[in-house]
C-alpha cells in the first residue's frame, strides 16, 4: 500500500527578513500535552526523570536538550520534541498535540517592540527573561508564547490559524519597517 | 507675517502646501495654522451653526474654529485641527462646512437668521408634523450645520495598534513632565514620556524664561538629551494620551505619518495602550477666553497662542495688536512684540490698578465689548468707564485665566475640586489610581511650581515602586505667585461666544437657566455646548460660570460636567487597526483547503472555519445544479466531505464518565468501549446548548464531538462545570479538534471506498462503533457514525496526513462515481433525515421541543435538568420541532399559521428554521417549531414569509421525512 504523504504545517515557507528582524517558519514535531490528574505530580515527576525534565513552574518552560516541557496552563504543560515517556499513564492525561500547532520564532533585538502590536503582554527581556513561557493572544488567536534566545521568542498558534499568523505579523514587519526608514 | 530670527522652525527647509487650492510656502516645523497665518491668512473656517468666518483660536490641540479637510491620494481626513496638522511638501488642505467659497459662503444666511436658532430651537421649531423630521428637517439641519465631508471611500491608509509598558508613564514634556521623567529615569525606572507636540519643552518653546541661570530652553535641550541616551526611557512626540482607563492602562494616539507624505506602510496613526504602574499628569493648562460681543472674529486670539506663534513659530498674526489681558503674561507679550517691532495698538487691562507703565497705550479698568470686520477683525470696541472708544486692529490677544488640563482625572468617574484661591478646578487627588497630577496641570503655574511639583510627584511614585529615590537639585527658576483672576464675560449688549466650535453664546445659556435647564449637565444637553469636537476644552467652564451667575449660584454649586475619553478625537480607523478586511477575524483553513479551492468550490465561513460550499462540474451554471447532484451522489454511491471543524474534545481520567454523565441529558457510564453514542447537552438554565457524538476509546478516556460553531462554546462550558462544580475529580481534558483531520465518507459504496484505501480489510464495525484502523502507513480512527443518513464512516488521521488522505480518497470516490460535497449538500442531507443544527437548537429550545425529551435520563441528574423542568418548559403550548412539506418553495424564518387565520402577530403559530429542495423526495422540506406541533402530523399550515412575499401551505409532518427507521444508516 503507498503511504499517506505528511505535510508540514510550514511547507514551502521561507523566511523573512524586515527591519532586522528574521521571521522564521518553525519545523513540526512531537508535541504532547501532559495534564497532571489531582495527586499525579510526583509520579509524573518520577516519568518525566528519564527525559531529564522537571515539570515547570507557571509562565516557565524547562529543556533538557532537544526536548522542552513548557507550561500551558493549571497542571498542563506541552512536551515538545520528544514521545512521551512511559509510565506517566495514570499520573498525567496525556494527549496528542502533535501537528495540531504551527509555530515560528522572531528574532532581532525589536523583536518584543514588533509582538507589541498584537500579543498585550511585555515581552521584554526584563519582564519576559530565559525560561518564560505564557498563553497570550496575539490578536485575535490564542498562542504559546516562549523565550528561546536573547532576542528570540517563538510563537505558536492553531495550526488552522498559520496563515492568519504570518499574515499578521508580516504586515506588522511592513509597518515596523516603514517606522524604521522615517524614524527621527 | 514673519519675524526674522525668531521661532523653532527649520528655516533651512522651506516647505510647500496648498489651502484652498492656493498653494502657499512655509518651513518645517509650521503648524498649518501658523504657516497660513505667516501668509496673512486668518480666516481658516466657517463656524458649525451660524457659518461665522472663523480662525483659530488656540495654538494647540484645543483648537475649536480652525478645522479643515486634508485630502491625500487614497485618503480625506475631516474636521483636522490646523494648529496641530504640521506641513509637509505637497499637504493638500482645503476648508470645510461651507457652500460656496470660503470667503463666500453661501450659509452664511444663518448667521442672520440667528434669532430663530437659538439654543434648543429645533426642538420647538421642528416638531410638526411629526413625519417632516426625520424626512425633511433633519438631513436639511445636518446640512446646514456640519463639520467636515468623508470621501465615501473605505479607508485603505494604514493604521497600527500597540502596547507599551512602564513604571511611570509622563504625560506632558513642559518643565514638570521633564523634571518627572528626568528624576524617574536617573532612578533606574522603566519611563514612558509622551507629548502631543513634535517638540519637548511644553510651554518654555512658547514663554521663553530661564532655568537654572540658563535660557530655559537650553536646560530642556539638555535634560532631552539626557533622556534620550538612557535605556530605559521612551520619548513619543506627537502622542497625545486619550484616556486613562483601569490598572493604570492608558489610551495614547500616536501621528506617524500625518506629518508628512504617504508612504507605502507608513502607518497614519498608531493607537496606544500603555500600561504604566504610576502616572504623572503633566499636561499644563489652557488659556480660557473672555465672552464679549462678536469675539469670535478670525484675529481674536488667546494671549498663550499669540505669545505662540510669536516665539516657537515666528510669525505674528498681525501688524496692530492689541491685548485685552489682565495679567503679567499680556504685559509679556505686549514686550516681547515690541521687541520683535510689532505694533502694540494698546493694553486692554480689566484690572483698574495694574501699572500702565508700558511703551505702547494701556488701558487700566477697561473691557472689549465689541469687534467689527467681516472676514477678520480690523477694530475693536473698548469701554472704560462710561466712556467707549474705538481701537483700529488686526489682532487681539485674549485671555481670561486658566484651566488646569485636568481631564484624564476625571476619566475614571472622579470630579475636579474648585480651588477659589486660583478661580479654578483642580484635580481631586487620587481620583485615577497611580496618576498624580503636576505643575500647572495640579494648579501651580509658576515654572518654579512646575519643576518641583514634577520632580516630588515622580519622587512619590518612584518611593511607592520600591526605587531609590535620587538626589536631583531643584534648578532655579521664576516662581511669581499666582494671581487668581477670572473673567469669563463682559457686560455687554450682543452675542457673545462661550463655546466656538458649536456655537453657543452666553445668550444661549442665559436662555437654558430661563428655561429651567438650570443643572449643568442638562444646560450642555439643551444649548449642546461641550459637544463639539473640541468637546468643551475651550468653553465649559466659561460656560458653567455665565449658567451659575444666571441661576444665582456659586461655581461649585453649579458643578461641571463629566470629562470623558477621548481627550482628543480619535480616528476609528486608529482604533480599530488591524480589523480591516481578513483582519477582522482569524481565518481558520483545514488540511483540505486547497485541494477544495483547487476544484473551485466557493468558501464560506463557519465559525472561522473556510468549508466549501459545494464542488461545480463543467456545465453546471448555479449551486443548486452542484447541490443536487452531491446529495445523490452520497444517496446513490458515496459522497466525502471534511468534518475536521468540528470540535474534538479528549476527556481523560477515572471520573471522565461521570463527567459526561453530569454534562449530557443521557448516559455515557454505561457506553461500552469501542462505542459512540449521541448526547445532548444543556445550558444551566434547561435550554439545549449542543449535540454530538461521544466515543469511549478506553476505560477512563473519551472524545468528545462538538458542532463546528459551539465548539468553542462547549469547551468553556466544560471548563466552567469542572472548575465551579467538581474541581476535584480525577479528570483532564483539553481540546484535539487542531489533532486530527476527519472525513465523512458517506453513501452505499462508502465500505467499499474505505475498502479500497485501508491496509486491511475493515472488519465488522457496527453502527455507532469504533475501530482503529492502519491507512497507507498511518493509524486512523474510524467511527461509523452518520449525519447523511446513509451508511456513514468518518476517518480521522494525524493532521499532518489531512490533505494526502483527502486528495486520495476522492481520486477513489470518483473512480467508484462518487466525489466531494459541500456544505450545501451536507445540509440538504441532514435536513431529509430530520438532523438538527443550531438553526433549530438556537438557544430558546428544550430537549422537549426538538423530540428529545426521552434522552433526558430520569436516572440521573444533569446540568440544566431541574432547569429544563419548570412550568411552561414542556406540553402542548410549547412550539415543537415538525416537518414541513410542499411542492412550492419554502423559506426558512417564515412564519406559520393555520389555513384561515387572520395573519397577523396573535395568529403565530411558530416558524420554520431550515428548509431545502429534496432531490431525494422531489419536494421542497422544512423543519419548523409549531405549536403543539406534534399532535398535528398531517394537518396543513400556512407558511407566510413577509420578507420575501411567500405564502404557502404545507403539510406537516414528522420531521424525519427519510428512511425513519435508520435502515440505511445500519445497513
Amino acid at each position: 500500500m503507498p503511504e499517506l504523504i505528511a505535510k508540514e504545517a510550514w511547507q514551502g515557507q521561507a523566511a523573512v527578513t524586515r527591519a532586522g528582524l528574521v521571521l522564521a517558519p518553525l519545523q513540526d514535531r512531537p508535541i504532547w500535552s501532559v495534564a497532571l490528574f489531582p495527586g499525579g505530580a510526583d509520579g509524573a515527576a518520577t516519568a518525566l526523570e528519564s527525559l531529564g525534565l522537571g515539570f515547570p513552574e507557571p509562565n516557565r518552560w524547562v529543556s533538557a536538550a532537544e526536548v522542552r516541557l513548557v507550561w500551558t496552563g493549571r497542571a498542563q504543560a506541552f512536551l515538545m520534541g520528544a514521545e512521551p515517556p512511559a509510565g506517566l499513564a495514570g499520573h498525567a492525561a496525556v494527549t496528542d498535540q502533535s501537528g495540531g500547532w504551527a509555530g515560528v520564532s522572531l528574532s532581532g533585538p525589536a523583536g518584543p517592540e514588533a509582538l507589541a502590536r498584537l500579543v498585550p503582554v511585555d515581552l521584554r527581556p526584563g519582564s519576559f527573561p530565559a525560561g518564560a513561557a505564557i498563553r497570550a493572544p496575539v490578536n485575535h488567536m490564542s498562542a504559546v508564547i516562549l523565550r528561546t534566545g536573547p532576542e528570540t521568542v517563538e510563537v505558536w498558534v492553531f495550526r488552522s490559524m498559520a496563515r492568519t499568523l504570518w499574515h499578521e505579523l508580516t504586515e506588522v514587519l511592513a509597518r515596523f519597517e516603514a517606522r524604521a526608514t522615517v524614524a527621527g | 507675517m514673519r519675524i526674522e530670527g525668531k521661532g523653532l522652525i527649520d528655516r533651512a527647509h522651506p516647505v510647500r502646501f496648498s489651502f484652498d487650492g492656493t498653494s502657499y510656502g512655509g518651513y518645517r516645523g509650521d503648524t498649518l495654522a501658523s504657516a497660513l497665518l505667516a501668509n496673512g491668512v486668518r480666516l481658516m473656517g466657517r463656524s458649525f451653526k451660524y457659518h461665522r468666518p472663523r480662525g483659530p483660536l488656540t495654538a494647540g490641540s484645543e483648537e475649536p474654529n480652525a478645522l479643515v479637510e486634508i485630502h491625500g491620494k487614497t485618503n480625506q481626513t475631516p474636521n483636522v485641527r490646523a494648529t496641530v496638522q504640521e506641513i509637509f511638501d505637497g499637504l493638500e488642505a482645503r476648508s470645510q462646512n461651507r457652500l460656496g467659497s470660503l470667503k463666500y459662503d453661501l450659509l452664511e444666511v444663518n448667521d442672520l437668521l440667528a434669532p430663530f436658532f437659538s439654543a434648543g430651537f429645533y426642538y420647538k421649531t421642528f416638531m410638526w408634523p411629526r413625519a417632516f423630521w426625520e424626512s425633511v428637517y433633519e438631513p436639511m439641519i445636518r446640512r446646514a450645520a456640519g463639520l467636515g465631508r468623508l470621501s465615501g471611500k473605505h479607508d485603505e491608509g494604514a493604521y497600527e495598534k500597540a502596547w507599551a509598558w512602564c513604571d511611570l508613564l509622563v504625560i506632558g514634556a513642559g518643565p514638570a513632565g521633564l523634571m518627572a521623567a528626568l528624576t524617574a529615569a536617573r532612578a533606574g525606572a522603566q519611563v514612558i514620556l509622551a507629548d502631543e507636540t513634535p517638540i519637548l519643552g511644553g510651554r518654555l518653546a512658547s514663554d521663553g524664561g530661564m532655568i537654572g541661570g540658563e535660557p530655559a530652553l537650553v536646560w530642556a535641550a539638555a535634560v532631552e538629551a539626557e533622556l534620550r541616551s538612557l535605556p530605559n526611557v521612551r520619548i513619543m512626540t506627537r502622542t497625545t494620551i486619550t484616556g486613562a482607563y483601569d490598572n493604570g492602562t492608558y489610551g495614547a494616539l500616536e501621528r506617524v505619518g500625518l506629518h508628512r507624505p504617504a508612504k507605502a506602510n507608513l502607518p497614519r496613526e498608531c493607537f496606544w495602550r500603555i500600561v504604566a504602574r504610576r502616572a504623572v499628569l503633566a499636561a499644563g493648562a489652557m488659556e480660557r477666553p473672555v465672552a464679549f460681543p462678536d469675539n469670535d472674529r478670525p484675529g481674536i486670539m488667546l494671549t498663550s497662542a499669540v505669545r505662540t506663534y510669536l516665539n516657537r513659530y515666528g510669525v505674528v498674526p498681525g501688524q496692530r495688536i492689541t491685548i485685552f489681558d489682565g495679567s503679567e503674561t499680556g504685559r509679556a507679550l505686549a514686550r516681547e512684540l515690541m521687541a520683535a517691532g510689532v505694533q502694540v495698538a494698546g493694553i486692554i487691562d480689566p484690572r483698574p490698578d495694574a501699572s500702565s507703565l508700558e511703551d505702547c497705550p494701556v488701558h487700566l479698568g477697561a473691557e472689549v465689548v465689541g469687534s467689527r470686520g467681516r472676514l477678520g477683525l480690523s477694530g475693536i470696541t473698548v469701554r472704560k468707564g462710561a466712556e467707549t472708544f474705538e481701537v483700529e486692529t488686526d489682532c487681539l490677544a485674549i485671555s481670561g485665566g486658566w484651566n488646569p488640563t485636568l481631564h484624564l482625572t476625571c476619566h475614571m468617574n472622579g470630579r475636579p475640586r474648585w480651588a477659589e484661591d486660583l478661580m479654578a478646578f483642580v484635580p481631586m487627588e487620587g481620583a485615577v489610581p497611580g496618576l498624580v497630577a503636576a505643575g500647572a496641570a495640579a494648579g501651580r503655574f509658576s515654572t518654579h511650581g512646575a519643576l518641583a511639583g514634577g520632580q516630588a510627584a515622580a519622587q512619590g511614585a518612584l518611593a511607592d515602586l520600591g526605587f531609590k529615590v535620587p538626589d536631583i537639585a531643584l534648578p532655579e527658576a521664576e516662581d511669581a505667585p499666582c494671581q487668581p483672576r477670572a473673567l469669563w464675560a463682559v457686560a455687554a449688549e450682543g452675542r457673545a461666544w462661550v463655546d466656538f466650535a458649536n456655537d453657543v453664546t452666553t445668550k444661549d445659556v442665559r436662555l437654558a437657566a430661563q428655561e429651567n435647564y438650570r443643572s449643568v449637565e442638562h444646560m450642555k444637553r439643551y444649548t449642546t455646548q461641550g459637544m463639539a469636537p473640541d468637546q468643551g476644552k475651550n468653553s465649559n467652564v466659561a460656560a458653567l460660570a455665565v449658567l451659575a451667575d444666571a441661576t444665582g449660584r456659586s461655581i461649585p454649586e453649579t458643578g461641571i460636567t463629566t470629562f470623558r475619553p477621548p481627550y482628543v478625537p480619535v480616528s476609528i480607523a486608529a482604533m480599530g487597526a488591524g480589523g480591516r478586511g481578513a483582519g477582522f477575524a482569524p481565518q481558520r483553513l483545514m488540511t483540505s483547503d486547497q485541494a477544495s479551492r483547487d476544484r473551485m468550490a466557493p468558501m464560506i465561513e463557519a465559525g472561522l472555519w473556510y468549508r466549501p460550499s459545494y464542488f461545480p462540474k463543467p456545465g453546471e451554471t448555479t449551486w443548486k445544479e452542484a447541490c443536487d447532484r452531491e446529495v445523490m451522489m452520497v444517496r446513490n454511491a458515496v459522497g466525502v466531505a471534511d468534518v475536521s471543524t468540528l470540535g474534538k474534545i479528549d476527556i481523560q481520567g477515572r471520573d471522565a464518565a461521570r463527567f459526561l454523565d453530569l454534562v449530557y441529558t443521557n448516559t455515557f457510564s454505561t457506553l461500552p468501549v469501542g462505542r459512540v453514542r449521541y448526547g445532548l447537552m444543556l445550558r444551566e438554565d434547561g435550554m439545549v446548548l449542543d449535540d454530538g457524538t461521544s466515543a469511549r476509546l478506553g476505560e477512563n478516556h473519551f472524545l468528545m464531538t462538538t458542532t463546528t460553531a459551539a465548539a468553542g462554546l462547549v469547551m468553556r462550558h466544560l471548563d466552567f462545570v469542572h472548575q465551579a462544580f467538581c474541581a476535584d475529580w480525577d479528570l483532564r481534558f483539553i481540546s484535539v479538534t487542531e489533532s486530527w483531520a476527519q472525513f465523512a465518507v458517506a453513501g452505499p459504496k462508502a465500505r467499499a471506498l474505505l475498502n479500497s484505501m485501508l491496509d486491511a480489510p475493515l472488519g465488522d464495525v457496527p453502527f455507532m462503533g469504533l475501530a482503529s484502523v492502519p491507512v497507507g502507513g498511518v493509524e486512523a480512527r474510524l467511527f461509523r457514525i452518520s449525519f447523511s443518513g446513509e451508511e456513514g464512516y468518518e476517518i480521522a488521521v494525524p493532521t499532518r496526513y489531512g490533505e494526502a488522505l483527502f486528495r486520495d480518497l476522492l481520486a477513489r470516490a470518483e473512480t467508484m462515481g462518487g466525489g466531494p460535497y459541500g456544505m450545501e449538500a451536507l445540509n440538504v442531507l441532514r435536513i431529509e433525515k430530520g438532523f438538527v443544527t443550531h438553526a433549530e437548537i438556537h438557544g430558546r429550545v428544550t430537549a422537549f421541543d426538538i423530540g428529545m425529551a426521552k434522552i433526558v435520563s430520569a436516572k440521573k441528574d444533569c446540568i440544566g435538568k431541574a432547569a429544563s423542568q419548570r412550568p411552561g418548559l414542556s406540553g402542548p403550548e410549547r412550539q415543537q420541532l415538525v416537518g414541513l412539506r410542499s411542492f412550492a418553495p419554502l423559506t426558512a424564518g417564515a412564519h406559520l399559521f393555520r389555513p384561515g387565520a387572520v395573519i397577523g402577530q396573535a395568529a403565530d403559530e411558530g416558524y420554520s428554521t431550515s428548509t431545502c429542495w429534496s432531490p431525494t423526495l422531489n419536494c421542497w422540506l422544512a423543519l419548523a417549531f409549531l405549536t403543539d406541533g406534534r399532535a398535528r402530523l398531517g394537518e396543513q399550515v400556512r407558511l407566510v414569509d413577509h420578507l420575501r412575499g411567500k405564502d404557502v401551505v404545507c403539510d406537516v409532518c414528522d420531521p424525519v421525512f427519510l428512511d425513519p427507521d435508520g435502515g440505511r444508516m445500519r445497513a
